[in-house]
């Protein structure tokens, strides 16, 4: 793309281009018509009688710097670089990437949106978008959930049948579209060191995991005040809040007292980001119906 | 005999070496130098024309671009996404000139180990980048990079101010005095970590992130 600052650079860049095409062939020129008659020996001599003619250069061989020269007018014809010369078919890289881009859609376009009409349970069941699913799960959304799809600490295993956010297909694709902000606030200051591991506790007994029953009596009390807001009284989570169900032994971040005490007190923060906008429904269509498909049968 | 031109020159060593340079230096004068004279290469703008969001490095993202570079990230990620639908189905827009204009020196690379970072701003939480960074096998088993568990420690404050000054005098920056006085405040307390991550998060983000 030639946009310059000012109409000078246009006339310095085909100003040079053209000398130096020009100072070419006056060169080539002058060694075709300037050849000398007969053939000197020259002057100096090597390992006592090793001497070297002053040849002109083969005329084949400056018929190639002709062709050279023939090759960059034609070129400078049919594509920019003349200055701000478009050329004659006016070829442009961004143009050709557009045409690429085209094809594409036009070609595989169909074979992505044939399923968005397609109700999400029944493109989970279809082989065919389940491959494609996998396909675009391992290039987009493993590096988070793990190319098995059972995640990692602080990214969920979407294999179980425990979803923090819903796991109707319908929830599952607003989830992909738009993305998701976790944010557990820190309970630290507010609860106290002894406090927070009352808590901790208490959140162990309620998935039935090894406690200390005088913490978790006290716990208790204090996770009504300040946890069951979202978590709701009996600990099962709100999935509108993104709140995770604490009765059912599935963890995000872990088990252990001293992981809970940390989530507790700093609280935690993770995102899911939005791929409406990168992907496009139809791709998103068939990774949902892909996700869905992982957690059935648990 | 008579000297022809050309022994001339080919016996002279002065005249021989001008000559070669003056050649040599055509096809910078006319691929490179009016470069600097295009809009598209100096203006934060699109392939199109239109104004990008392109500001200069926040005191923090600066610190943080450093530590990419100290840590030799370049040398596996490149920051160029090439206008091919293979690049772009994976990446995002491909790169166009105006997004780099602050980018001094670019980190375009030309290996890619690992993929290429030109749009990875808002790709991934905030919280993957740390457990990534940390060690890349927390949340990738089968990742290759290196864990960089070292960077979990205080970012240097100390010699923000004189980079900014120094990218005032080389670069299209023109950080303000106030600016430059606010740097230390700005990065004091975070962690290199911190700094890099804002530095990835805010990576390829003014233009949209659609292919």
């Amino acid at each position: 793309m030639a946009d310059f600052v000012s109409g000078f650079w246009n006339v310095y860049v085909m100003g040079l281009v053209a000398l130096s095409l020009l100072f070419c062939v006056f060169i080539l020129i002058a060694n075709m018509t300037k050849r000398p008659e007969k053939v000197e020996v020259q002057d100096h001599l090597w390992d006592e009688t090793l001497q070297e003619y002053n040849n002109p250069l083969p005329r084949w061989w400056l018929y190639l710097f002709w062709i050279t020269i023939f090759f960059s007018v034609a070129y400078l014809a049919i594509f920019p670089g003349f200055g701000n010369k478009q050329g004659i078919f006016g070829w442009s890289s961004i143009g050709q990437y557009e045409g690429e881009v085209a094809r594409a859609d036009e070609r595989y376009g169909p074979i992505f949106n044939q399923y968005l009409e397609k109700d999400l349970l029944a493109v989970a069941a279809d082989p065919e978008a389940n491959a494609m699913g996998q396909r675009m799960f391992l290039t987009y959304c493993a590096q988070c959930h793990g190319s098995a799809a059972t995640g990692a600490k602080g990214f969920p295993n979407l294999t179980d049948a425990e979803w923090n956010w819903g796991g109707e297909p319908d929830t599952i694709k607003t989830t992909i579209l738009g993305g998701r902000m976790g944010v557990m606030p820190p309970f630290g200051p507010a609860l106290g060191g002894e406090g927070v591991k009352d808590v901790a506790n208490y959140v162990r007994s309620l998935s039935g995991l090894a406690h200390d029953s005088l913490r978790a009596q006290r716990g208790k009390d204090l996770f009504l005040q300040q946890c069951a807001v979202c978590h709701q009284a009996d600990g099962t989570g709100n999935q509108a809040l993104g709140s995770p169900n604490l009765t059912n032994n599935s963890w995000l971040y872990g088990s252990s007292e001293a992981t809970i005490i940390e989530t507790i007190t700093n609280g935690r923060q993770n995102q899911m980001p939005a791929f409406a906008d990168f992907l496009g429904e139809a791709k998103v269509h068939i990774l949902a119906a892909y996700v869905t498909s992982l957690s059935k049968g648990q | 005999m008579a000297q022809s031109k050309h022994e001339k020159i080919e016996r002279s060593v002065f005249l021989m070496i001008v000559l070669t340079l003056l050649t040599v230096s055509v096809g910078g004068l006319v691929e490179i130098v009016p470069l600097f004279f295009q809009k598209s290469t100096t203006q934060a703008i699109d392939q199109k024309g239109n104004t990008l969001d392109v500001k200069p490095y926040d005191p923090v993202r600066l610190v943080g671009r450093d530590i990419y570079i100290r840590e030799g990230c370049y040398n596996c990620h490149s920051q160029m996404i090439r206008p091919f639908r293979a690049e772009t189905e994976r990446y995002g827009h491909y790169s166009v000139a105006g997004e780099f204009i602050y980018d001094h020196p670019f980190q375009w690379g030309s290996k890619r180990t690992g993929p290429d970072l030109a749009r990875v701003g808002g790709r991934y939480s905030n919280e993957w980048h740390r457990v990534h960074l940390l060690n890349p096998r927390d949340v990738v088993p089968e990742s290759n990079m290196p864990a960089y568990y070292w960077l979990d420690r205080p970012a240097s404050v100390a010699d923000v101010q004189a980079k900014m000054r120094a990218l005032n005098l080389v670069g299209l920056h023109k950080y303000s005095e106030e600016e430059i006085a606010g740097a230390p405040a700005a990065v004091e307390g975070l962690t290199e970590l911190d700094a890099v991550i804002a530095y990835l998060q805010g990576m390829g983000t003014a233009l949209q992130n659609v292919r």
